[in-house]
């Protein structure tokens, strides 16, 4: 079993279509969404948590890489500019996943883009803007 | 023994003082005992880096051609205060550009104002400069706009009336539906997160709790450059609770600092926001203590667990400036990320970097072991208990007495 966390963004000619029923029907894996948005008329984007078998799930994603959906992993869309992260640590109070977490020794702040579900608090209350969201 | 700061300095001058970091003394003073660590050591260095709201710079541009005597100006559409001769003003880092849409859609996100135009002209990037004037028969011209670098202004020197406070309150809300935007960051509900802001250990006043060595003309770590103390800061306040190691148990001493703007990193000096607040500025201050005798060193030696700090609500106790406070708790129980409030436990928010803190005292120590930089010795020490120096609210008179 593997899990992987991807920003799907689908074009406007596929959004009206039930393509993530139809994945999970054919390749028999699981999903969580993790935040959806769909601009009528321009395009859609999902954050989502796909599990299975590792086969089944490359399999569904070639699926929608055959219909033009543009996959990125959500660590690449989420990111810490680290010349701007003083390490202050505030942003940890509001991670959900500890993907943002105090290392108690050094009290050094460290990300682990594995864990994060990308909620965005932690975009709003970094004083310095350091956490960047690209999708 | 006793040392003068003549000769530590001489020492400094010589390569050969022997400089440590207050987190550092902790353990010499432990092992040694204060008595010898004093007769070793002769600087213990302390650092801080936190949002510092009273910061600000004052700039001279120069004049223009023809000459201007300026009545208002806009950095970055951030408006700088021109109360002074001609071409003189004042940003200072807590002000918002003037089309900002501040809070009216609740909370603001307050992305730039003056403390970024601050890191901005640090870090040497170009800034608008738009000014107007009535005009004058010395001063005939109305209009500016133009691009300003920090290399072309005479003088640019950071002038904060208010750094470095000495303890702080530790931020709850204690409201059970809302969720509050303080200038200690986002605070929920029911007691949902505690934010505080201190380098503990390693803070600067908390380091020389009586005042025994800092004041006007001690030389400083201040935003990567050289600065200086050069008076008590704004709402100082020496006059708190204090525990039997003089430490106080509230927010306590503050100090007014100065330093040249050009010298300054900007990575030791940002431009922050925080939501629903406003802008600010981080600052990275740092103040060598004089090891003079085992008296200091022994305050030097304070340990996170030994600094009190008071847990106060935000949601009413502080914005109606009741003193009602919510109990203590230390820096090492801070540090730990969670603390107990009426039996819950509560997660901690820090504002003020520890890691940056502790960079802030190395860099200064080792401009002190290379001999780069002298300790000033004060020419007035600053207000300590028993100076009768108090820090009191607002006493308001009403002009016109309105039906509340």
């Amino acid at each position: 079993m593997i899990s992987r966390r991807l920003v799907l963004h689908f074009p406007l000619a596929i959004i009206d279509k039930p393509i993530i029923c139809q994945m999970v029907k054919d390749y028999g894996i699981t999903f969580n969404i993790l935040k959806a948005n769909i601009i009528p008329n321009k395009e859609g984007l999902l954050i989502l948590e796909v599990s299975g078998k590792e086969k089944d799930v490359e399999s569904a994603l070639e699926y929608l890489n055959r219909l033009n959906v543009q996959i990125d992993p959500l660590a690449q869309d989420i990111k810490r500019n680290d010349e701007k992260c003083t390490h202050c640590g505030v942003c940890t109070v509001f991670c959900p996943t500890e993907a943002l977490a105090i290392d108690r020794a050094t009290m050094e702040v460290d990300y682990d883009a594995g864990k994060c579900i990308a909620c965005e608090a932690c975009v709003k209350v970094c004083p310095t803007q350091a956490i960047e969201v690209y999708f | 023994m006793a040392k003068t700061y003549a000769e530590i300095n001489e020492k400094i001058r010589k390569g050969k003082a022997v400089v440590v970091t207050a987190e550092e003394i902790i353990d010499i003073v432990d092992q040694k005992g204060a008595k010898k660590a004093a007769e070793e050591v002769d600087v213990v260095t302390t650092g801080t880096f936190g949002p510092m709201c009273s910061s600000g710079a004052f700039l001279n541009i120069g004049h223009t051609k023809p000459r201007l005597k300026i009545q208002k100006a806009w950095l970055n559409e951030v408006m700088a205060c021109c109360g002074l001769a001609a071409v003189d003003m004042y940003i200072g880092c807590t002000e918002s550009p003037v089309e900002d849409p501040l809070n009216k859609v609740f909370p603001g996100n307050f992305s730039y104002g003056g403390g970024h135009v601050i890191h901005d002209l640090v870090a040497g990037k170009d800034i608008r400069l738009q000014a107007e004037a009535y005009g004058t028969d010395c001063y005939p011209r109305k209009k500016l706009d133009s691009w300003l670098n920090i290399k072309d202004l005479n003088e640019a020197f950071l002038f904060n009336p208010r750094n470095a406070y000495q303890n702080y309150n530790v931020a709850v809300n204690a409201s059970n539906d809302r969720t509050i935007y303080t200038y200690l960051g986002v605070l929920r509900p029911n007691f949902g997160n505690a934010n505080y802001c201190s380098a503990g250990q390693l803070s600067p006043l908390l380091n020389d709790p009586l005042f025994k060595t800092i004041g006007i003309g001690t030389r400083i770590f201040l935003g990567g450059g050289t600065g200086y103390v050069v008076w008590q800061g704004t709402q100082h306040n020496p006059e708190v609770p204090r525990s039997e190691n003089g430490c106080v148990r509230m927010p306590g001493g503050t100090i007014s600092v100065l330093g040249d703007l050009k010298q300054m990193k900007p990575e030791w000096l940002m431009g922050a926001s925080f939501i629903g607040y406003g802008c600010t500025l981080i600052v990275g201050l740092g103040i060598p203590i004089p090891i003079l005798n085992e008296e200091i060193v022994r305050y030097t030696a304070i340990r996170d667990e030994e600094i009190y700090a008071p847990i106060m609500d935000y949601s009413i106790a502080y914005p109606q400036r009741e003193p009602k406070t919510l109990g203590e708790v230390n820096y090492k129980e801070l540090k730990t990320g969670k603390i107990t409030i009426n039996g819950k436990t509560v997660p901690t928010g820090p504002l003020s970097s520890y890691p940056k803190a502790r960079k802030v005292a190395l860099a200064l120590k080792e401009r002190i072991q290379k001999g780069k930089f002298l300790l000033g010795e004060p020419v007035q020490l600053l207000p300590s208990v028993g100076s009768g120096y108090t820090f009191k609210g607002f006493v308001e008179r009403p002009v016109n007495k309105v039906e509340q």
